[in-house]
């Protein structure tokens, strides 16, 4: 019976000592990827779009990926203005990046969807950030989950952790931030359409997009 | 008494399973290491919290409850007793459905496995068949 005990007691400390190990080992999100770089400079790039580049109007979205109110967009009116704005080739839709700072992660979010991007599987990515939002609630690292995303979406992983770890386009987002705010956006989603902001007291749907749009591209009505 | 010795040492292998899915869905520690991904998959749906706790926590709970009754049980004044056993069995009956529920889920619904889940359905299962085995075994002589 105390050799049972022994046995116990050893079993119980090689069990705390793993566990311990497992909580402790675990790799962060690297900072690269997921603080405001000190120097921002201009790559020329200017957002991701989805569209014809002939569209008579452009709609440009400040969106964040941690962002409730824009994964509720993303997921429930956004395929509905792909299918009648978007692919109609009445709308070309501009994503740009606006990190909000109350939310922990949505910064490294943002270089995932980048790093997808550099792959062109941006919009899948994107989708996939959105459509699995499950990620936003928790405050947990989503590290391996990013990456099982980016997977998901088609991306290469290997360029895609070596883009992560080298916060290749931390300056890009920040830029997008900065270029935000020079636009008065203070809250996310921010649209422009036109050039012009929709100011709204809720959130848009597609049927605000689809009024807008005809609006800009029906001919005026003669009396 | 091998009976209760072995499902005390299966239920403290869990409680260290359950302990460390618990503390990860509280924040402590990073990512989960998991392997395939599909750990932090299931872990962030939102099957991995039920009435506001995480599930993980309902494991933390079983496996402390089955370990102190296996421990009780095996003490020289429970040892001929079947009530400890009994309990046991009950307990592992629920800790198997709940485990099997949370399975189906990963399976069919999540689409994605949890290697720390798997593997803590299997150490339940095994309680609640050496369980059913001690109860279908004489109780011990204890001597006066």
């Amino acid at each position: 019976m105390n050799r049972f005990y022994v046995m116990l007691g050893v079993l119980t400390l090689a069990l705390g000592a793993m566990l311990v190990y497992l909580l402790k080992s675990n790799p962060s999100a690297p900072r690269a990827a997921t603080e405001a770089p000190a120097t921002v400079l201009d790559d020329g790039f200017r957002g991701f779009t989805l569209g014809s580049d002939s569209a008579k109007v452009e709609v440009t979205e400040y969106s964040d990926f941690e962002c409730p109110f824009c994964a509720s967009f993303a997921a429930v009116q956004m395929p509905t203005i792909r299918e009648q704005l978007i692919s109609t080739g009445k709308v070309r839709w501009r994503y740009r990046d606006f990190p909000l700072p109350i939310h922990k992660y949505s910064r490294y979010a943002a270089h995932a969807a980048q790093c997808a991007g550099e792959q062109g599987k941006f919009w899948e990515m994107h989708d996939q950030l959105f459509f699995n939002h499950g990620w936003a609630q928790t405050g947990q690292n989503p590290t391996a989950l990013f990456r099982s995303f980016a997977k998901a979406a088609g991306a290469d992983l290997g360029r895609y952790d070596t883009c992560m770890s080298a916060g290749r386009f931390a300056s890009r987002i920040e830029f997008s931030v900065q270029e935000g705010l020079q636009r008065n956006v203070n809250g996310t989603p921010t649209f422009f359409v036109n050039g012009t902001e929709v100011r709204s007291s809720r959130l848009p749907t597609s049927d605000d997009f689809v009024k807008l749009v005809d609006g800009l591209t029906s001919p005026p009505r003669r009396k | 008494m091998r009976h209760r010795q072995t499902i005390a040492v299966l239920a403290l292998v869990g409680w260290f399973i359950a302990l460390y899915l618990g503390l990860h869905a509280l924040g402590f520690g990073g990512e989960l290491k998991c392997g395939t991904g599909g750990c932090d998959t299931v872990q962030t749906s939102r099957w991995a919290v039920l009435f506001g706790i995480p599930v993980a926590l309902y494991g933390v709970a079983g496996y402390t409850v089955i370990l102190a009754v296996a421990l009780v049980g095996l003490q020289p004044s429970w040892l001929a007793r079947r009530g400890p056993i009994l309990l046991i069995a009950a307990l592992a009956t629920g800790g198997v459905l709940f485990s099997g529920w949370l399975t189906y889920l990963e399976l069919f619904v999540i689409l994605a496995i949890c290697r720390w889940c798997v593997t803590s359905a299997v150490l339940m299962t095994a309680i609640w068949l050496v369980s059913l085995h001690a109860l279908r075994t004489p109780a011990t002589r204890t001597d006066p």
